[in-house]
C-alpha cells in the first residue's frame, strides 16, 4: 500500500500518521503538501488532523480550497481511498467529500480524552479487521466534533449503513452517536477519533492499528468491501 | 508623526521616564554613561532594557547564588533556555516562563503568549519542542471574575498549545487565597535536539545580516517588560494594550521554518533569538551585545501592522511570533527564499558593525546611537537589607488534627480544590500530538518517549507557595525535593530543573528576605538532588494594593528514563499487589491540606523534612522501579497517605485492604520523603528486601473495597465512593 500524507500549514498531526503508516504498518508512505495537483501513484490518501490555515473561521473552511483539493476530489470518483481525521473529516465536510457538518462540541470546550467506540459498521474499507460491534478505545482531541447532518441526510446515512464508529458514550452531542462515517460509495471515511494516536501499547493502547490493517487488507483486494 | 516627542530637554525636566519604570538615578546614570542627554527612543529603549523582566536588577545577586553547571549541562543560564546531555548525542531543551501579569489582565490572550513565548525560546536554540506543562494558581473565592480568570486561562493554553500541536503532558493548578488577585501562569516547555545542533542567539561578524522574520510589528504590548515589572492597583485598569495577541498558526510556521533554518543551513547562520520582552530592542541589543559587535537597523524596512508607528513603539513592541536572525553575507537569499516558502514575512532590516555602537535609523535620520553595552550591561543591581517576616518569627503552635469520624474526613479532604482531580480542566489540553506521550496528565510526571532513541523523558511543574509562607529556605528545599519525587515516582532519574521565581515587590525588606532564603533552600537541595538549574525566569512585583503573594518558585524539572519498560504510573493495576508504605511518618501537619480542612488556614513551622533522607528514599525507590519491582508508584504529598491511596485507586476502581500502626491522624499527616508502591506479590520479598526498614506493608489491592485499619480507627468504604468524589469535586465548585 502507498499512502499520500496530505500536509495543509498548520497541520500537526502529518507527521505521526506518517508515522503510524510507515513505522508501526510498515507501509509505504509520503508527505504530500496540499499545493500539489497531483495524487496519481497513491492507494492512499491521509488527511490529517491539526488547524489547517489557523481555522480561525471555521475548521476546513480554508483547506477547502487548497490546491490539493481537485487532486482529492478526482481521487475520490475514481474509487480511490481517502481517510480524514479530526481536522482531516472537517476539511472533508466542508469539502463535500462526506456529508454533514461538525459543529461546535456542547460542552464548548475542546476535549482531549480516550473514547470508547463501538464498531457500527466491520464490512468497510477501513474496518474490515474489526469484530461486529466490537468496542475499542480511541483517543479525541477536538473542539469541533459535533457531529450534525439534516434529518433527511441523516435517514440516508443510516440506511446506507455509512456509519463506521458510533461514541459510546457520547461526549461532544454528536447527532446519532456518530464518530466516524464513509460516503455512500464507502471509499471516503472521515472520524474524529484519531486511529494513529492507538497503535503502540507503550503509549496506551492498539486499537486504533485495526483501521490501517483494514486498508491494507483492502488495497489488496484481500477482503470483500460491501459498498 | 501623529503625536509629538518630549524633546531630550523636556525627558530631563518633565521625567516621563518615570512613567516608563525608571528612576531618577537610572535616567541620571545613563545619561552620565552616554554623555548626553537621551532622546525619547533611547529613553524607552533604557525602560525596556533595564526592567525587572529584561535585566533582574533585584534578583541578580540572588540567581547568581544558583548552581547551573554539572558534568550533563551543555548549556546553562544567559540564553533562550538551558540545554543537558541525555546520551545517544541527543540533547533536552528546556525553559519555563511566567506570564502572570498579562494573564491576570487578559486571561486568554495572555497564558496563550506566555505558551507561545517559551515555545520560541526552545526552537531559537534549535530543538523541536516536545512538550510543554503549565504550573497554574489561583484564588480559593470561587465568583464571576475567578471563575472566568480560570476558564479563560485554560482556554488560551489549550487554544494556543493545542493548535501548534505540542502536547501539555503535566503541570499542576492550584489554589490559594493569596493568589485571588494575582494568578500565576507560568508555562514550562521541553524540546529535543541533536547536541550537535546547539546554536545562540548571536549577532557577530562585520557586515552579516540581520533578519527579521515572522508577524508583523504592531502597537500591541508596547513596553510589556516595564509592565511586568509594576505592581497593580485596584484603581488603575488602564493597561490592557500592554497584552499581546497570540497566533498559533503563524508560530507553527516559523517553528517549522527556523528548525529547517538550523538543521538545513548552518553554514547561513551566525545566531537566533525570540523576540520576548522588550521585543526587537532586546533581542537585538542583546545578540550583538553577547558576540562583542555593533549592529545597526533600518526601521523602515521592520514589517509594520500600522502607519505611523514611532521608533520607540516599533522597538518596544511586543507583538508575538518574531524572531532575529544573524545570517551570514552571502547567504540572505537562501534564506529569505526558505522562509517564503513557509508563507513568512522575512526581511533583511540591518547589518553587524565594528564596534559597539548600536543605532537605529528611520526616516533617514539616526534615532538612536548609543553603546550597546549600555542597554545590555550597564544596568545597577539592587539589593534590600533582608528583614524576616514578624509571621516566621513567631510562628503559630503545632497542630495536631482531631479525628471522630475519619470517613467524612476522608471526603471532606478529598473534595477540597487542591486535592480533588483537575482533569476537568486539562483534558482541555491536547496531551498526545506528536504521538509519544507515554504519561498524559494526571501522573506524578508527564512522559514522552525520545524518537530514534530508547529513552525517553519525565517532566513536572511544582510549586509550594503555602509552605514557603511559613519557611521560605524550608520551603524551597521542598519544592525541589517534590519535584524530584515525581520524577523518581515514574522511574525516571532527575537530570536539572527550570524555574520561575514569582515574589511580590522585592524592594520590601520581608520579599527580599523571602527571595534569599527560598533561593538558599532550593541552591542546597539542586546540589543534593545534582539537579542544576539551568535556566529560568523571575516575576516580582506580584502584589495588588500592597498586598503580595506568597514567595512562590516554580521548579519545573525533567528527569531521565533509560528503560521503556520501567515506566511507572500511579494507577493500581491488579487486585493482590502488595502495597508498601516507603519512608517513615511523623506527626507533621503544619501547612497540611487537614490542617487547611479543619482550621481553614495554614499556619506554624515546617517540620518532617529531612533533605538527606529524602535523597536517601528516592534512590532506594528509583533502584527498586528500575528493577522491575513495581507495579504503581506514587509520591506523597498533598493530602498525604489518604489522598494518595485514592488516587492510586481511581483510574482502574481498585481499592485497598489492610491495616496500619498509623493513626487517624497521621492518615492524614504530610511527612516529606514519601511514596506508595504496589507490588506484584513474586517481587515482594525482593522488594522488602531492597528497601530494608524503610518500607512497611500497608494491605493489599483489593477489587473494590476501601477498608484500613488504623491503630485508632477504621476505615470501611469503597473506592467508587472515593473516587467520584475526588473525579467531580471541582467540576462542581467550577459550576
Amino acid at each position: 500500500m502507498k499512502a499520500a500524507v496530505l500536509t495543509f500549514p498548520g497541520s500537526n498531526c502529518d507527521a505521526d500518521l506518517l508515522w503510524a503508516v510507515q513505522e508501526i504498518a510498515g507501509q509505504e508512505a509520503a508527505l504530500v503538501s496540499a499545493n500539489t495537483e497531483d495524487l496519481t501513484g497513491f492507494d492512499l490518501v491521509l488527511v490529517p488532523g491539526g488547524f489547517s490555515y489557523g481555522d480561525y473561521l471555521r475548521s476546513g473552511a480554508i483547506a477547502k480550497f487548497a490546491p490539493v483539493m481537485g487532486a482529492l476530489k478526482t481521487f475520490a470518483a475514481n474509487g480511490g481511498y481517502v481517510l480524514g481525521i479530526c481536522n482531516g473529516f472537517q476539511i472533508l465536510t466542508e469539502a463535500g467529500l462526506l456529508p454533514g457538518a461538525l459543529q461546535v462540541n456542547t460542552s464548548l470546550e475542546f476535549i482531549c480524552e480516550p473514547e470508547p467506540l463501538i464498531v457500527a459498521n466491520h464490512q468497510t474499507a477501513f474496518s474490515n479487521q474489526y469484530a461486529a460491534g466490537q468496542t475499542i478505545s480511541l483517543p479525541i482531541a477536538h473542539g469541533e466534533g459535533n457531529y450534525y447532518a439534516d434529518p433527511e441526510t441523516l435517514a440516508s446515512i443510516e440506511a446506507h449503513q455509512q456509519v463506521v464508529f458510533r461514541y459510546a458514550e457520547n461526549p461532544n452531542g454528536s447527532l446519532n452517536d456518530i464518530a466516524g462515517l464513509t460516503n455512500e460509495a464507502g471509499n471516503v471515511l472521515g472520524m474524529m477519533p484519531h486511529p494513529e494516536r492507538a497503535v503502540e501499547a507503550l503509549l496506551g493502547g492498539t486499537d486504533g492499528l485495526g483501521v490501517f490493517e483494514s486498508l491494507i487488507a483492502a488495497t489488496k483486494g484481500a477482503v470483500h468491501v460491501a459498498n | 508623526m501623529l503625536q509629538t516627542e518630549p524633546t531630550p530637554e523636556q525627558i530631563r525636566d518633565q521625567k516621563p521616564y518615570l512613567q516608563l519604570g525608571l528612576t531618577e538615578a537610572e535616567y541620571a546614570l545613563f545619561t552620565k554613561r552616554l554623555g548626553r542627554l537621551p532622546n525619547y527612543t533611547e529613553v524607552g529603549l533604557q525602560s525596556g532594557m533595564w526592567s525587572e523582566h529584561c535585566a533582574y536588577k533585584y534578583s541578580k545577586p540572588i540567581l547568581k547564588t544558583f548552581w547551573t553547571k554539572n558534568e550533563r549541562v551543555l548549556m546553562g543560564p544567559g540564553e533562550g533556555a538551558g540545554v543537558i546531555a541525555i546520551g545517544e548525542g541527543k540533547a533536552v531543551v528546556f525553559k519555563a516562563e511566567s506570564h502572570n501579569h498579562p494573564s491576570a489582565v487578559e486571561p486568554y490572550e495572555g497564558a496563550a503568549t506566555g505558551i507561545g513565548g517559551i515555545i520560541r525560546d526552545i526552537f531559537s536554540i534549535g530543538a523541536k519542542p516536545v512538550a510543554s506543562l503549565d504550573s497554574l494558581a489561583f484564588g480559593t473565592r470561587f465568583d464571576a471574575h475567578n471563575q472566568n480568570l480560570i476558564d479563560q486561562v485554560v482556554a488560551g493554553i489549550g487554544g494556543y498549545g493545542n493548535a501548534i500541536g505540542i502536547p501539555t503532558v503535566g503541570g499542576e493548578i492550584q489554589f490559594d487565597a493569596s493568589y485571588q488577585d494575582n494568578p500565576l501562569v507560568n508555562a514550562m516547555c521541553v524540546g529535543v535536539m541533536d547536541e550537535k545542533d546547539i546554536q545562540r542567539g548571536q549577532a557577530a561578524g562585520v557586515g552579516n545580516a540581520i533578519i527579521y522574520v515572522g508577524a508583523k510589528t504592531g502597537r500591541d504590548g508596547i513596553n510589556g517588560a516595564s509592565f511586568a515589572s509594576a505592581q497593580f492597583s485596584k484603581e488603575e485598569d488602564a493597561d490592557r494594550s500592554a497584552v499581546q495577541v497570540g497566533d498559533p498558526f503563524m508560530e507553527k510556521l516559523l517553528t517549522d521554518a527556523c528548525l529547517a533554518v538550523t538543521q538545513k543551513h548552518q553554514k547561513a547562520l551566525v545566531g537566533m533569538q525570540d523576540m520576548g520582552a522588550a521585543g526587537l530592542v532586546s533581542s537585538s541589543a542583546e545578540m550583538a551585545s553577547k558576540a562583542g559587535f555593533g549592529m545597526t537597523l533600518d526601521l523602515d524596512l521592520i514589517p509594520q501592522r500600522e502607519p505611523g508607528m514611532t521608533p520607540f513603539e516599533i522597538m518596544l513592541s511586543e507583538s508575538q511570533e518574531r524572531m532575529l536572525l544573524c545570517i551570514r553575507t552571502g547567504f540572505e537569499q537562501e534564506i529569505l527564499d526558505l522562509f517564503a516558502g513557509y508563507d513568512l514575512d522575512a526581511v533583511v532590516c540591518g547589518r553587524v558593525e565594528a564596534g559597539h555602537q548600536y543605532r537605529l535609523l528611520h526616516h533617514g535620520a539616526v534615532v538612536c546611537d548609543i553603546p550597546v553595552g549600555l542597554l545590555t550591561d550597564a544596568v545597577p543591581t539592587y539589593t534590600t537589607t533582608p528583614k524576616q517576616p514578624a509571621r516566621l518569627a513567631h510562628p503559630a503552635p503545632d497542630f495536631t488534627p482531631t479525628i471522630t469520624d475519619i470517613d467524612q474526613t476522608l471526603r471532606a479532604l478529598l473534595a477540597l480544590p487542591n486535592i480533588a482531580s483537575k482533569r476537568s480542566l486539562f483534558k482541555r489540553y491536547d496531551a498526545q500530538v506528536q504521538t509519544n506521550t507515554v504519561i498524559a496528565p494526571g501522573g506524578d510526571a508527564g512522559v514522552i518517549r525520545v524518537r530514534g532513541t530508547h529513552r525517553a523523558l519525565a517532566m513536572t511543574a511544582d510549586s509550594n507557595g503555602r509552605l514557603l509562607a511559613l519557611d521560605p529556605e524550608i520551603g524551597g528545599a521542598i519544592t525541589v525535593a517534590e519535584a524530584a519525587r515525581n520524577l523518581v515516582a515514574t522511574g525516571a532519574e532527575p537530570l536539572g530543573i527550570t524555574d520561575c521565581l514569582n515574589y511580590g515587590d522585592p524592594s520590601k525588606p520581608e520579599v527580599y528576605y523571602e527571595l534569599q532564603a527560598s533561593a538558599k533552600g532550593i541552591v542546597e537541595a539542586t546540589k543534593v538532588f545534582n539537579t542544576p538549574v539551568i535556566s529560568g525566569n523571575v516575576s516580582l512585583y506580584n502584589e495588588t494594593s500592597g498586598v503580595g503573594i506568597h514567595p512562590t518558585p516554580m521548579i519545573g524539572m525533567v528527569g531521565l528514563i533509560t528503560d521503556l519498560d520501567a515506566i511507572t504510573t500511579v494507577a493500581f493495576k491488579q487486585a493482590g499487589d502488595v502495597v508498601f508504605l516507603v519512608g517513615a511518618t511523623g506527626d507533621d501537619y503544619n501547612g497540611s491540606s487537614i490542617q487547611y480542612l479543619q482550621n481553614g488556614a495554614y499556619a506554624g513551622r515546617l517540620t518532617g523534612f529531612d533533605l538527606t533522607q529524602e535523597k536517601a528514599i528516592q534512590d532506594k525507590m528509583l533502584k527498586a522501579i528500575q528493577a522491575h519491582l513495581v507495579n504503581a508508584c506514587h509520591d506523597l504529598a498533598d493530602g498525604g497517605l489518604a489522598a494518595a491511596l485514592v488516587e492510586m485507586g481511581t483510574a482502574n476502581r481498585l481499592g485497598i485492604k489492610g491495616s496500619t500502626a498509623l493513626s487517624a491522624a497521621q492518615f492524614f499527616a504530610e511527612t516529606q520523603g514519601r511514596f506508595l508502591a504496589a507490588v506484584p506479590p513474586a517481587q515482594q520479598a525482593a522488594f522488602a528486601a531492597q528497601m530494608g526498614k524503610d518500607a512497611v506493608v500497608l494491605g493489599t489491592v483489593s477489587d473494590g473495597e476501601f477498608v484500613l485499619d488504623l491503630a485508632d480507627a477504621k476505615l470501611d468504604t469503597t473506592i467508587a465512593d472515593l473516587a467520584a468524589i475526588q473525579e467531580e469535586a471541582l467540576a462542581w465548585q467550577l459550576k
